[in-house]
């Protein structure tokens, strides 16, 4: 198994220098890829500008949404944001998609939330066959031949688009139990609907290893629209290095393929830390 | 920490125990008399018994004491008895595990007020809703959602004091009823009665009073009760409440038992999750000087947990609920399929805990009645199948398995290959074969059978290849024009088909019962013919994909494919398989109760066996994967039809296969074992 690091686009107060800054020092660590988080309606950079960013400062370190909330973007736009990145990366870039949860990124776009499943879906058709013919260039295909396209989400609904669109599955985080039980039901999609092979399967976590308490007050503000569920994501933030090698240790024995671990604070430190506790 | 408990049923009693050990200020508020208890006994499990022991060794005692064991299940079904052993539980009356834990509760100092209505929250550090699977604090301050589940039910006592866990069947002009029985004292059983909905509606149950449904119930059960009598005790015809609620605490109110989850009583552990609910709570809160960090540890805790029981629970209701389908198996077969009904309990487990009945299970399976006594066989993946004329060595089936001889000796006794199209416009992709490309000489010699999977794509034809993704449209100076039963296109961009016309419709007939010809004198052993996936044929199946209005529409959606059957059913003379999508998965799709009967009527156009499919008949669907999701599905199919089944639904293990065949919920298997390190390690 990977272990990618997530860049803290959505921790409130990062500035560009520090942005950089992480992903360089990602770029020279034990570290598979770098990834973000996508908000609208929240202070944190947006991921395709963060990675952008990122590219120009690495040479060797994977680049990856994880995800991004497809149906916020027109196809082209979205296509054409992935391919840039990618070209300003040398072919680094991993595309994460899924619909999201919070309802309110949808009205601040001017998206309907209803059909957000089936819009995924025709985005996803869109750059996997569409996008081919339509000019928007860097020419580089979506997919395993190119761009790879992970696809997230519980439902039996985004399962099947994952198999159908995908590459791979991107999980959204929880206890090495809860990944298990939805990569068997990734695995079963991806036989149901005749894919050869087996999906990649990507999980994530959040560290949280110089200030537990900051960490946990980030992860209740950023995740206050689910209610309830705030204190259990804060309650599953990894505070030492005893937790995330535990941690590491389940995501690998479930099958996971790559693991990105996501900061809760913008603090080069925790970066440093986590580097040291994987090596 | 001052704690007010809301409810003293066995969650916040115990939980009263716990906190007073811990030194918490406990006020237990119950509306109810100290000893008016509803129902008679409660089981718990060695695993629960061990968690009691740990938690509170004093309360453990006592109620080991009073407790009747038992290791038995005994199954009375059509005038026979069937005991399997090995099985270890245990119940208590709630009525006497109730003082015990009163007792306890008042000896430690919490404060228990009985005949008392909370209206207002009370003035606490923390507020604990045990108030049952009804809460009124759940109602007030949680979102839960609350359906019944399973079939009418009632819980009375007898003084029948039985020696084992005894589900007693019995058929009747109204339908078949179900009693769930075990002793709880030593002069007591608990006996629910149980059936479906509409048998409690013919037989009049909903107009009787308590003494006239208690004496309709002791003269079904006379035999089994052997004159002993029922009591009441409130005891009325209920829906059993499926709780489930997504977040167990707000605030400083936390729900505990029953008021946060329920799970089906057929599994018997309600009582058991209520009371691990209580240790967990009282461990979290010892841990956390935090009240929030300790209700959310509580939660992330129990929650997986009380889900899998769910899961089981939901499992074991709808057996239940169609167990009128299975009065034609054996006994031992009947038995095995309640046994292993929740999926908690597979063949293997059962070959631990009762090897005679697995023994017995094997060798029936192998030789039927013909089994002579201290038979011993195979498990029962292993037993060879007749179909027809056709005789599979076993019950295993490779699917998309890439080189069939391999897959042959990987042990399937059926190799399916194909897709094959039956003409290029029905072609999948580019590279489809137009024929078999299998040498079935030397898939025989490998020691399978040869199957072949016959298609035609319709509108899910001109795409790329499977391993680039699924319904993607090939550019159009790449495709070829697709026929459907409508101009329905599948997916996003994906070409609109042209409707079929009569000759179209003659010429694809004519293209199935060609190719079926080609395969049989290619020697192929068995054809499947698809009627599944959103392809051509079942695209007339379905009404979101036929919208005819001529003679192969609206009430005639199944006539295209079914003359397409007997087309084929007329030249093909060995094995003939459908594949077939017995639900769309989608609301105003084709559902389960169609697919049944299509089922039955592909049965008697010819076919010998149906390979259960799911969903895919339109691109957005609601699909529900998981390990084995088919099987249910395939359950209902074979034994609601009448026909044997093929299923796949991703099983990976050769004891989900064991289970799946000996239970009678399919005949064959397609199994998808994972690569593994310790293959590897072998090979290496």
């Amino acid at each position: 198994m990977k272990v990618g690091i997530g860049l803290p686009n959505t921790v409130p107060g990062c500035d560009g220098a520090t942005l950089v800054e992480w992903a360089r020092r990602a770029d020279g660590g034990p570290f598979s890829t770098l990834a973000v988080l996508d908000r609208v309606r929240y202070d944190s950079v947006e991921p395709f500008a963060a990675l952008s960013a990122a590219a120009a400062v690495t040479s060797r370190i994977g680049l990856a949404t994880m995800i991004a909330i497809g149906p916020l973007r027109g196809a082209a736009m979205l296509a054409k944001q992935a391919v840039s990145v990618d070209a300003l990366s040398g072919g680094r870039f991993t595309l994460g998609l899924a619909v999201g949860a919070r309802l309110d990124d949808y009205d601040a776009a001017g998206v309907d939330h209803r059909t957000r499943g089936a819009a995924l879906s025709t985005q996803l058709a869109y750059l996997r066959g569409e996008f081919d013919s339509a000019g928007i260039g860097p020419v580089v295909p979506f997919g395993a031949k190119g761009i790879g396209l992970l696809v997230g989400g519980t439902s039996g609904a985004a399962l099947a688009r994952m198999a159908r669109y995908g590459d791979g599955y991107a999980h959204g985080g929880g206890p090495p139990r809860a990944f298990g039980s939805a990569a068997t039901k990734a695995l079963a999609a991806w036989r149901d609907l005749g894919r050869p092979g087996a999906p990649a399967l990507w999980g994530q976590g959040y560290i949280a290893l110089g200030d537990a308490e900051r960490g946990r007050d980030y992860l209740r503000d950023y995740y206050a629209f689910t209610g309830p569920f705030a204190e259990k994501i804060a309650a599953g933030a990894l505070t030492s290095v005893r937790e995330v090698k535990d941690f590491v240790r389940g995501y690998a024995d479930e099958g996971c393929d790559e693991l990105i671990l996501f900061p809760t604070v913008a603090d080069l430190d925790d970066l440093d830390r986590l580097a040291e506790a994987l090596s | 920490m001052k704690v007010a408990i809301i409810g003293a049923g066995p969650a916040g009693l115990y939980l009263a125990i716990l906190l007073r050990k811990a030194g918490h200020e406990v006020s237990v508020l119950e509306r109810n008399a100290p000893d008016a208890t509803f129902g008679w006994g409660v089981v718990f499990s060695e695993e629960t018994l061990g968690a009691l022991r740990d938690a509170d060794p004093a309360t453990h005692l006592e109620i080991t004491d009073s407790f009747a064991r038992w290791s038995s299940v005994d199954i009375r079904y059509q005038g026979k008895l069937l005991r399997s052993r090995g099985h270890s539980f245990s119940a208590i009356a709630r009525k006497h595990l109730l003082s015990i834990l009163q007792r306890r509760a008042a000896e430690l100092g919490a404060d228990l007020r009985f005949g008392v209505e909370v209206d207002e929250l009370p003035e606490a550090d923390l507020v604990v809703a045990a108030d049952g699977a009804n809460s009124r604090v759940r109602t007030r301050d949680f979102r839960a959602s609350v359906k019944p589940q399973g079939c009418k039910y009632v819980w009375f006592g007898t003084d029948l004091v039985l020696d084992s866990f005894t589900f007693s069947f019995k058929e009747t002009e109204f339908g078949l009823f179900q009693a769930h029985a075990y002793p709880f004292d030593e002069n007591t059983s608990t006996w629910i009665v149980e059936c479906a909905e509409p048998v409690w509606r013919r037989a009049g149950l909903d107009t009787m009073s308590e003494t006239e449904s208690i004496a309709f119930c002791e003269k079904l059960f006379a035999d089994d009760l052997g004159g002993h009598r029922l009591m009441s005790n409130r005891s009325l015809w209920l829906d059993f409440p499926l709780v489930r609620c997504a977040s167990w605490h707000r605030g400083n109110v936390v729900l505990l038992g029953d008021a946060a989850h329920t799970a089906h009583f057929s599994i018997g552990s309600g009582t058991k999750l209520a009371m691990e609910d209580a240790i967990a709570l009282a461990t979290a809160l010892a841990r956390h000087s935090d009240l929030g960090a300790a209700l959310t540890e509580y939660e992330l805790d129990r929650q997986p947990m009380v889900e899998r029981f769910q899961q089981a629970a939901g499992e074991s209701a709808a057996y239940f609920g169609r167990t009128a389908t299975y009065t034609g198996f054996e006994p031992v077969q009947f038995a095995f399929n309640l046994l292993t009904r929740s999926g908690r309990v597979s063949h293997t487990n059962l070959a631990q805990r009762d090897p005679d009945l697995i023994r017995v299970l094997d060798a029936w399976f192998a030789a039927g009645t013909s089994m002579v006594p201290g038979a011993v066989a195979p498990a029962p993946l292993f037993a060879p199948l007749r179909l027809g004329s056709t005789t599979l060595t076993n019950r295993l089936v490779a699917e998309d398995a890439g080189d069939p001889v391999r897959a042959a000796q990987a042990g399937a006794g059926l190799v399916m290959t194909g897709p094959v199209a039956v003409s290029p416009e029905g072609r999948i992709c580019p590279d489809t074969p137009l024929t078999a490309e299998v040498s079935v000489d030397d898939v025989h010699q490998a020691g399978a059978l040869v199957g072949l999977r016959l298609t035609h794509a319709g509108a899910r034809g001109a795409t790329r290849p499977p391993a680039d993704g699924l319904d993607i449209p090939l550019p159009p100076t790449q495709a070829w024009p697709l026929l459907a039963a409508s101009s329905v296109s599948f997916g996003p961009f994906a070409q609109t088909p042209k409707a079929m016309d009569a000759g179209d419709l003659a010429a694809a007939r004519q293209a199935f019962a060609d190719a079926a010809t080609t395969a049989a004198d290619a020697g192929v052993d068995v054809l499947e013919l698809d009627l599944a996936d959103g392809h051509l044929l079942a695209g007339f199946l379905s009404p979101l994909t036929n919208r005819r209005d001529d003679e192969w529409g609206g009430e005639h959606r199944w006539a295209y494919p079914l003359s397409v059957l007997d087309a084929v059913r007329e030249v093909w003379p060995r094995l003939l398989s459908v594949r077939l999508t017995v639900t769309d998965w989608v609301p105003k799709g084709l559902g389960l109760p169609e697919g049944i009967r299509l089922a039955k009527a592909v049965r008697e156009h010819g076919a010998d066996l149906v390979h259960v499919r799911a969903g895919q008949s339109v691109a957005e669907a609601r699909p529900e994967f998981r390990r084995g999701y088919l099987t249910t599905l395939s359950d209902q199919v074979r034994n609601q039809a009448g026909v044997p089944t093929l299923v796949g639904g991703y099983l990976t293990t050769p004891d989900e296969v064991n289970t799946i065949v000996a239970a009678g919920r399919a005949d064959l298997c397609v199994l998808t074992p994972q690569p593994s390190p310790i293959e590897a390690v072998v090979l290496s």
